[in-house]
Order: structure tokens, then sequence, then C-alpha cells
């Protein structure tokens, strides 16, 4: 971790090209540099036209925003992809028992690994879990493992997202833009497939139908509505998988069933891709004032009439202080050290660590357990002493709230600027699918990256951009 | 398919023939005042009537003029079925009811969406009104194009094409019960200036003079206009065409559910009054009371279809 050196995916210190950029980098120095500037504007203009959009809340006048996409791939080589691969895998299924296991016997808690406190005082619980089954024993469907990478063979896994993770209509509509744009590009390199998401997701969902199911399993994706940030994705994964996008009010329970209202009257749904949160699922038995929900939904998954993804309460292993046990927590329930480092974190509740954290404020990157988009949180080395000082105050007030983290040199890879070719810090989340039937991840993921030159924020919503991830053919 | 998703079509649908509808309104109101300034001011009132904003106009404006009028139409927030409005309600619907359309419909609204809002976001100067009023038109065509072109005959499709007649059997009529008193018979061999005037006008908003032309040559007589937009099949913006195609798409969800329902037993009606009257019979009853009973039947089928098809709870 060393902060001066980040690693350049693309360029080798002494600035020879890595191999899997190769091809690229051959073809992009034959190109017309203004040719190319007046593809990437042509990139933009399909965006908006297709409605890749997602809102920004209390702005009505830019109520819809694009997502800066730079032309430049993220390219992984085979071999580096199958560590992560194995990684994120296991990593996954140690989330999916950990999450069973504490509404359940709470084993990680009696063998003294897991403070209680973690769970019961976690906002993300849901005392009405405990003793649930999910259907097929899956909570966690749909997955994104946020990861950066500081060397060669060095990722870390910066954050789960095992609640709703989105983006990944991003990292469609990046593969099919790129393909409608360079065409020769994908000629001159073998690129793994992304497009099979929606039929995987479809196939995945349907393979966790829930006991009462008595047809081939009708899936349908539940929306907060058109007014969601993630809108447009949410009406983009139920158009490719050929389902339907339905509202709250679309639903209600007829029979121990969850139906919805169709042309022909109410027909029964097994297994529901909400992307509405927990609390305003159902106003029966969450947030009374819920008007996104159906009333009763719980009731009925309970009793195993409907599959719910992700499983209610999944959002127990986002929080960032239960991040900081995941090593743990993963070798806890597989029995092998994670493959997948966890940054070294600092939780500011233990007085040790955080009195080494006021000392290092400058040095760190602090951020709040639950918050998330990169809000809330202290980027020591790029921060003002004015700043780190208001922040100091915060951190103080509440210590519990907060973990702190080494600011780490994310690796770079190349965008495509006014002088060319030039480096930024970038991320990345894969997506994975988490069925009876196994784990599923697509080659490559959502790459986002930093526009801003040394900037190492890569949310969307603080000026981040995304690039297509390609993941090569082994050779 | 949802309900709700049938009624965001349905809307969506009517929502796109409204901006077409005015459009043209606008244009024939302009070629007017441009051709008869005498009679601009009595025509942009009927504009205004027919695109049943008069009352909302006259309740913040002072006067008519052409400037003020074309403003309220196209792009005036205050008046809710503004050019503007109705396409910023498309998108809306559109984007609402996206898992039912191709990728091309969707950009079509889209695109005209993101057209108009531009063109329309200041004040449409005289000489650019012809191009934005072609703009309106063509969009709106595109998006027509795309939904025959690439989207399967379904019930999706179905209910896009009731909105699509609803709304234009609508404008239809309320354009010639605004108009009805120069469509009387006893208007006949009057032939003034005045009434050639507003003969055109009625022809030119439904897209219709050409083909009138072919039709009855130089020869411009009322009833002959009147029996054209009211009872001529052939003719895509009369009454009796729309009714044709809401009573197939009726029927197409007919055999397609299984189930037939209120809604196709009040199109029927509807269609065969229009099949088995004459226009004399029409004057003879009262070409005004014929119209409003239309308009009320219309939008009872439209109520009934909603209900029929469950839109909401």
């Amino acid at each position: 971790m060393d902060n001066d050196t980040p690693f350049d995916e693309m360029l080798r210190p002494d600035t020879s090209v890595r191999e899997a950029y190769q091809a690229f980098e051959s073809w992009f120095s034959s190109e017309d540099p203004a040719h190319l500037r007046a593809k990437a504007r042509e990139a933009e203009a399909v965006f908006r036209l297709t409605g890749i959009t997602f809102n920004v809340y209390g702005k009505a006048e830019a109520a819809e925003r694009l997502i800066p996409f730079d032309i430049v791939p993220r390219i992984i080589a085979a071999r580096e992809w199958t560590k992560v691969s194995k990684g994120i895998e296991q990593r996954v299924r140690a989330l999916n028992a950990f999450l069973h296991d504490i509404h359940h016997r709470q084993e990680i808690v009696r063998a003294g690994i897991l403070p209680v406190d973690m769970i019961a005082r976690n906002d993300a619980f849901l005392q009405q879990m405990i003793g649930v089954e999910p259907p097929g024993g899956i909570y966690t469907h749909i997955v994104g493992v946020d990861l950066v990478r500081t060397g060669p063979d060095q990722f870390y896994v910066l954050e789960d997202n095992a609640r709703t993770p989105s983006g990944v209509s991003y990292m469609l509509e990046n593969r099919e833009t790129m393909l409608h744009m360079f065409p020769e590009l994908f000629a001159k390199n073998k690129v793994r497939r992304v497009s099979s998401y929606p039929q995987n997701l479809h196939s995945s969902l349907a393979a966790c139908a829930p006991r009462k199911c008595d047809q081939d399993p009708v899936v349908a994706v539940l929306t907060p509505g058109i007014h969601n940030s993630a809108y447009y994705e949410h009406s983009f994964l139920a158009d490719q998988m050929g389902v339907e996008l339905v509202q709250g009010h679309d639903l209600r329970v007829v029979d121990g069933r969850i139906a919805m209202r169709t042309t022909q009257g109410y027909r029964t749904i097994d297994v529901l891709y909400r992307r509405v949160d927990d609390d305003y699922l159902d106003p029966m038995n969450f947030r009374p004032d819920s008007q996104l929900g159906v009333p009763g939904i719980f009731d009925v998954y309970r009793a195993g009439g409907i599959t719910i993804a992700n499983a209610p309460g999944t959002g127990v292993s986002d929080d960032k202080a239960i991040y900081s046990y995941m090593p743990e927590i993963v070798e806890f329930y597989t029995g092998e050290k994670a493959q997948l480092e966890n940054v070294p974190t600092w939780r500011c509740s233990d007085a040790d660590s955080l009195g080494h954290v006021l000392d290092n404020l400058e040095d760190l990157v602090v951020k709040e357990v639950h918050g998330s988009g990169g809000y809330g949180m202290l980027i020591g080395p790029t921060s003002s002493k004015k700043e780190i000082a208001e922040f100091r105050k915060k951190l103080q007030n509440r210590p519990g709230n907060y973990i702190a983290q080494p600011t780490l040199s994310l690796s770079t890879c190349p965008i495509f600027a006014k002088a060319g070719l030039t480096p930024r810090h970038v991320d990345l989340r894969p997506f994975v699918l988490v069925s009876p039937n196994g784990i599923d991840i697509t080659p490559g993921g959502l790459t986002r990256v930093a526009l801003k030159k040394g900037s190492l924020v890569v949310n969307s919503s603080q000026g981040g951009g995304t690039k297509d991830t390609w993941v090569l053919e082994e050779e | 398919m949802l309900g709700k998703t049938a009624g965001g079509l349905m809307w969506m649908f009517r929502y796109m023939e409204r901006s077409e509808n005015i459009a043209r309104l606008v244009e024939t109101g302009q070629r007017i005042a441009l051709t008869r300034p005498d009679r601009a001011e009595g025509e942009w009132a009927s504009v205004l009537k027919t695109a049943s904003a008069y009352d909302a106009y006259m309740a913040s404006h002072d006067e008519i003029t052409g400037d003020q009028v074309v403003d309220w139409l196209l792009r005036n927030k205050d008046n809710s079925s503004c050019v503007l409005n109705c396409i910023e309600n498309a998108r809306t619907n559109a984007r609402l009811v996206r898992t039912g359309l191709t990728r091309e419909v969707w950009e079509a609204v889209n695109e005209c969406w993101m057209t108009l809002k531009d063109e329309l976001a200041r004040k449409v100067a005289s000489k650019d009104l012809p191009r934005v009023l072609g703009i309106i038109k063509q969009r709106s065509a595109f998006v027509r194009g795309a939904l025959h072109g690439t989207m399967l005959r379904r019930d999706v499709y179905d209910f896009a094409r009731l909105g699509t007649f609803i709304e234009r059997a609508d404008a239809t009529a309320r354009l010639l019960d605004v108009k009805y008193y120069v469509l009387l018979p006893s208007a006949a061999g009057v032939g003034s200036p005045l009434d050639n005037a507003q003969w055109e006008m009625i022809l030119r908003s439904v897209a219709a003079e050409g083909a009138f032309r072919a039709l009855h040559g130089r020869t411009r007589r009322p009833t002959d206009i009147a029996r054209f937009l009211m009872l001529d099949g052939r003719l895509p913006r009369s009454l009796a065409f729309c009714y044709a195609k809401i009573g197939d798409n009726l029927r197409y969800l007919e055999s397609d559910y299984g189930i037939r329902l209120p809604s196709h037993d009040l199109a029927d009606t509807i269609c065969k009054d229009l099949e088995h009257t004459t226009i004399e019979t029409i004057f003879e009853t009262g070409l005004h009371q014929f119209l409003q009973r239309f308009l009320s039947q219309n939008s009872q089928l439209a109520a009934q279809i909603e209900r029929d098809y469950r839109f909401s709870q």
C-alpha cells in the first residue's frame, strides 16, 4: 500500500504495455483522436436516447442525469479473473451462511467471534426474520462485491452489497455501446460475454421458487416507481428478463399468495425481485406509512407463499462494522482462510483503535458504519485542516458510528481525455447470482472511475464515471 | 399484462395523438391568420374551443392574439393540454410501461420529448412556427411508425391503438361541433368567402383537404364535408374510421383473452350507429345534438375499457 505510485493496469513502470492491453493499445494508437472524440460524443447521445439515466433526488431541473461513460475499456486477464472470482464465490457462500446463522442459532456469537451487539444493534437486522427459512435457503440472490486493486495480484474487498446492489444495467449497456461503436475491437480481443446476465438472473430467481409454487415460476420486479433513482435499471431488468415490472399498488394478497392485477384479473407471482427497501416492503409488518409495499406480503413470505429476493434483513451484512469482521466470518463458515482480503479496518468503538485513528486522521479514510454513496465520510489526505477538525468532533461524539481504513492507492486505468490517454483511479463491482443450483459470477462487472485527476471517489453521485469491463478468454 | 400497463399505454398514445392534433389546429389557425387577417380573432377562438382550451385561456388572458394563443397551445405550462405537457405525459407513461414497448418505440418517444423540450423551451418566433409544427407532426409519425414496424400484435398493441382512436375520434368530433353551424345544410349554396375559410379550416385540421379534393373535385358542399369527416370509413380521421379500428382492436382483445366485456357491446353500439345512419338523418335530428351524444359515448367507452381491463384498483 504505497501511496506514491498507484498500480497502472495498462502500463508497466517502464511504460511498456501490459499483455491484456496490447491489442487495445495498438488499435488505439492507429485511430484518429478526433474520430474517437466524435465516437465518445455519439456514445453519450446513445445513452441519452436509450434513457440510461439516474434520477437525482430533489433536483427538478436535472431530474434525469447521465453517468459519464469513458470509451477506454478496463481489461482483466483470464488468470486475474479466475483468482478474483474464486475469492468472490467463497465470500458470497460465507455471507449466506452468516445470514442464515444470525437468524437462527447465532453460532458465531456463541463461539465468541462476533459480539452480539453487532447484530442486535444493527439497524438492518429484522427481528421478524428470526427463524424464517427463505425458499431454497438463499438470503442474497443478487450480490455486488466492490473490489479495489493495489497491485498485480492484490485485490481488496471494499464493501459487500447484499441488500440491493445496483449498476448491473450499466454493465450491460456499456458493453452494448462498445459493441455498437467499436465492433472491430471485439474481433481483435476475445472478450467474455456478459449479455446472458438477464437470462441467468431469471433462471436463478426461478430456481428459488417458494414451497407453494405450483406452476412454472412467475417472476416479477418490484420498483418504487419512476421517480426512484434506479428506475431505469428496474425497467431494464424486467424488460430483459421478459417479466412484469410491478409497483406495490399492482399487488395484493389473494388466497395466501401474492398476485398482480393484470388486464385479465389477478395472477399469482412466485418470485419477487424487489428493489424496494425492507422498511417499505409491508406496511402491516414494517413501516406503517409505506405506500410502496404490499400489505401482508411478509406473512405470505413466512408461510412459504412467495420468494422475496433479496431476503428481508440481508442489509445486516452490508454494515461497515460487520465488514470489519468478514475475514473471521469467512473462516468461521467455510473453514478456509479468506481468499480475498479485507481492507485493514479500525473500529472506532474500540478505545485503542479510536486513539490511533484520531492521531492519524490526515492519512486515513473514515466512514460511517451505515453510510452509503460516499457521503458522511472523510478522506484524510485530500481534506483541508478545517474539514479534518470538523470531522474529528463528529468522530469523538459518536465513535461507535465510524470505522477507519488506510487510504488505499487504488489502481488506475486510462481514460480518454482531451490530451489522450491519462490514468484515473478505478474500482470494480462484479455481480453475483446465488441459487440452490450454485453461484454464478458474470465475468466483468461495473468499473467505476474517478474522472477527476487524483480523486479516489468513484461514486456516480459525486463525479464518477463508468467503463466497459472486459474479462479476456483464456488463451 | 398488468392493468396499469394497459392504462399507461392507452394514455401514452392519447397524449401523442393529442399533441399532433393540436399542432394541426395551430397550423390551420396560423394559415387563416395570414391569409384572412380579418377573420383571425374568430378563428383563434375556434381553435381554442376545439382544443378545449378556451375557458382556461380566457381566464388568464385579456384578449385573443395569435401569438398568445400559439404559446398557450404549444408550451404554456398552465395549460395542461399544451403540446409540451402532452409530450411530457406521453413520455412519462412510456417510462411507466417501458417493459411493454420495443426499444424503437421507446427511443422514438424519448427523442420526441428531447427534441421538443428544446424547441419549446422558449417562445416560438412566428418565423420558426412552421418548422416547429412540422417537427411535432413528424415526431408523432416516428412514434407511430416504430409502433407499426416493431410491436408484436397482441394486447399491448391493442391498448396503444385504442388510445389513439379514442383520442382522435374525440378531436374530430370536437372540431365539427365547434364549427357545426357552418356545416348545416342551410349554409349550403351560400359559398361566401367566409364559409370557404371555415370549411378549409375544418379540412386542414384533419389533414383532409387533399383527400376531399380527390373525391369531390372543386365542389365544396358542407354536407359532403360533414359526411366525409363523420361517416367515410376511408378517411383515417373520420369518426367511422376511428370506430372501425376501435371495434377491431376490441375484437382482437376479445379473442385473445377469450372473454367479451361490456366495453365491447358499447363500442358495437356506437359503431352500428355510425354505419347505419346517413348524414341527412343526422341533420334532421340535429348535428350538434348528434356530436354531443357521440362525445359523451366516446368518453363512456374510455371509462368502460378502463374498468373492464382493470387499469386501476
